[in-house]
């Protein structure tokens, strides 16, 4: 099935309460197939489509301060409209799963695939000093598990969560397995799961109160410092990547989503011809994989960047190590999407061999 | 074994139905598939174009430049892919709508004429099953059986009436190969 589609299934079968959407290429099959699938007659999962993607991001801010599992879902434009409610939501500490399939631009732009709203979706996007966990799946597969895998982190450390696809991995059909089917949590579950929800309060505890205005300056910044403290806990636990042939590497490409794949194959070139090229692929944007970007540059002659935008990415490998090791980017822009072939080319350029 | 195709023509004539068929028959034989379409405004009159790749190893990139198998159904899409078929390679059109045949010395060219045989069927729709059946006589990537168990999938449960339809389409093009 198609990626798109499985973050549907996905969703129904983790047990999601509420998506709340509004249709954009390229993933408008995500709301298309839970209509299909219609799990208010299963599992009760409710399925809106809202009148705009503020209003979606808001019924999830709102849907989530209750404790339910809720996520949104669109596209570059339509999730820059999305921008405040994320810093809300990220202030309020809120588990929530929004999900990018990136397509090209600035503005409208194209409906081809891009990778354009990295620094967007890692660097904040809305305002404030707040992270996003960047989930960026590089297969239909992965597009199900990030499902449960962001909806699980979101719970766990009361984070947002992104889940960061492009055009290629929501319209691609592959083999997938679909994750087991679970029940919706019931109303006491949630209520011992989240102590902090805006459930209807018991005379029995003080009443929860969700807002994200504070008024006096020392208790916001106690609050940024409570925050920044679970970002570095985030940091510690979270940082997931993915690598091929860096044993022995002397060239590194980074690349994430759909471009891993594409750079993988350049890679299989390269070592046929005898070049020996690894792969590190970023599974989590934000928390960035510094560690181990910083022990392979003391490894390698050179690092290639490949991404599908002018160079964003490239700033968080720079910033990961001191040395003098070479960086490069590689990228195409505008819903334009590289081969192989012009990766293995780009390779050969940056670092003359 | 590992195929790279594309299939590539006008939005309407069945390119994208056509690469997922031959997907599901892929998964149906148990192996490692990828369909990658060309999504957007072409697919309502444009060209439309789909990569599938089928493998018995895990697939990398979905994205390629060239390709072992191409199958052509207009003159924009030949111009644009005859270049790209790997030497060695095959490429499949539909002289129907070529006005340029194909030059190339390096790779085995095969006309199918799926229109004319469309016609002589009485069923337009069934245009792409028959460009599919005239693909595996050309490369028997996967089995018959396996194509309908993946037109079973793929076709919605109040189409499945229009099941033998396609068969017959897909046994007439498995004839028409020289």
């Amino acid at each position: 099935m198609k990626g798109n589609e499985a973050i549907a299934h996905a969703a129904v079968r983790y047990g999601v309460d509420g998506y709340f959407g509004y249709p954009i290429t390229p993933q408008s099959e995500i709301l298309e197939t839970l209509e299909e699938l219609m799990p208010w007659q299963t599992t009760g999962m409710v399925v809106l489509q809202a009148e705009s993607e503020i209003a979606a991001i808001n019924m999830v801010y709102g849907g989530a301060a209750t404790g339910k599992a809720c996520m949104t879902s669109s596209s570059s434009p339509g999730v820059s409209l999305k921008q405040e409610g994320i810093s809300y939501i990220a202030a309020g500490e809120l588990p929530a799963l929004i999900i990018n399939c990136m397509r090209g631009g600035p503005g409208l732009g194209t409906i081809q695939p891009s990778q354009a709203d990295y620094f967007q979706a890692t660097k904040g996007g809305g305002h404030g000093d707040y992270h996003l966990i960047v989930l960026a799946p590089a297969s239909v597969q992965e597009m199900a598990d990030f499902v449960g895998l962001g909806f699980d982190l979101a719970y766990q450390y009361r984070n947002p969560v992104m889940m960061l696809a492009d055009g290629v991995i929501g319209q691609m059909m592959e083999k997938v397995t679909l994750p087991p089917m679970r029940p919706r949590r019931t109303d006491e579950e949630i209520a011992l799961q989240c102590p902090w929800a805006v459930t209807g309060c018991p005379s029995t505890r003080k009443p929860n109160i969700m807002t994200t205005l504070e008024l006096d300056p020392a208790l916001m910044e106690k609050h940024n410092i409570h925050l920044q403290e679970k970002y570095d806990l985030i940091k510690a636990n979270e940082t997931r990547y993915e690598e091929h042939l860096t044993d022995d590497c002397e060239y590194l490409i980074v690349a994430f989503g759909c471009v891993a794949r594409i750079c993988q194959k350049a890679m299989e070139e390269a070592r046929a011809e005898g070049i020996k090229v690894g792969l590190l692929r970023p599974i989590t944007l934000w928390p960035f994989p510094s560690a181990e970007i910083e022990r392979l540059s003391h490894q390698v002659k050179g690092i290639l960047v490949v991404e599908l935008n002018a160079g964003q990415m490239i700033e968080d490998v720079r910033l990961s190590f001191n040395g003098d090791t070479p960086v490069h980017h590689f990228g195409r822009m505008g819903g334009i999407v590289m081969d192989p072939d012009e990766v293995f080319v780009a390779l050969k350029e940056k670092f003359q061999l | 074994m590992k195929e790279e195709i594309i299939i590539a023509g006008f939005g309407g004539q069945g390119v994208l139905s056509m690469g997922k068929i031959l997907a599901y028959a892929g998964l149906m034989d148990n192996l490692e598939v990828t369909w990658m379409p060309s999504y957007g405004p072409e697919q309502r009159g444009g060209t439309a174009n789909v990569t599938v790749i089928l493998s018995d190893a895990p697939i990398s990139s979905p994205v390629l430049n060239s390709y072992d198998t191409a199958v052509i159904l207009n003159q924009q899409s030949l111009d644009k892919f005859e270049s790209k078929v790997k030497p060695g390679g095959t490429l499949i059109y539909d002289p129907y709508s070529i006005h340029h045949a194909p030059t190339r010395t390096d790779i085995t060219i095969i006309p199918v004429e799926a229109m004319e045989a469309t016609f002589e069927l009485g069923s337009a729709k069934s245009y792409n099953m028959v460009l599919l059946g005239a693909l595996l006589k050309v490369r028997p990537l996967v089995s018959v059986d396996a194509v309908m168990a993946g037109l079973k999938k793929t076709l919605p449960e109040r189409h499945h009436h229009l099941l033998p339809v396609n068969k017959q389409a897909i046994m007439r093009g498995l004839e028409l190969p020289a």
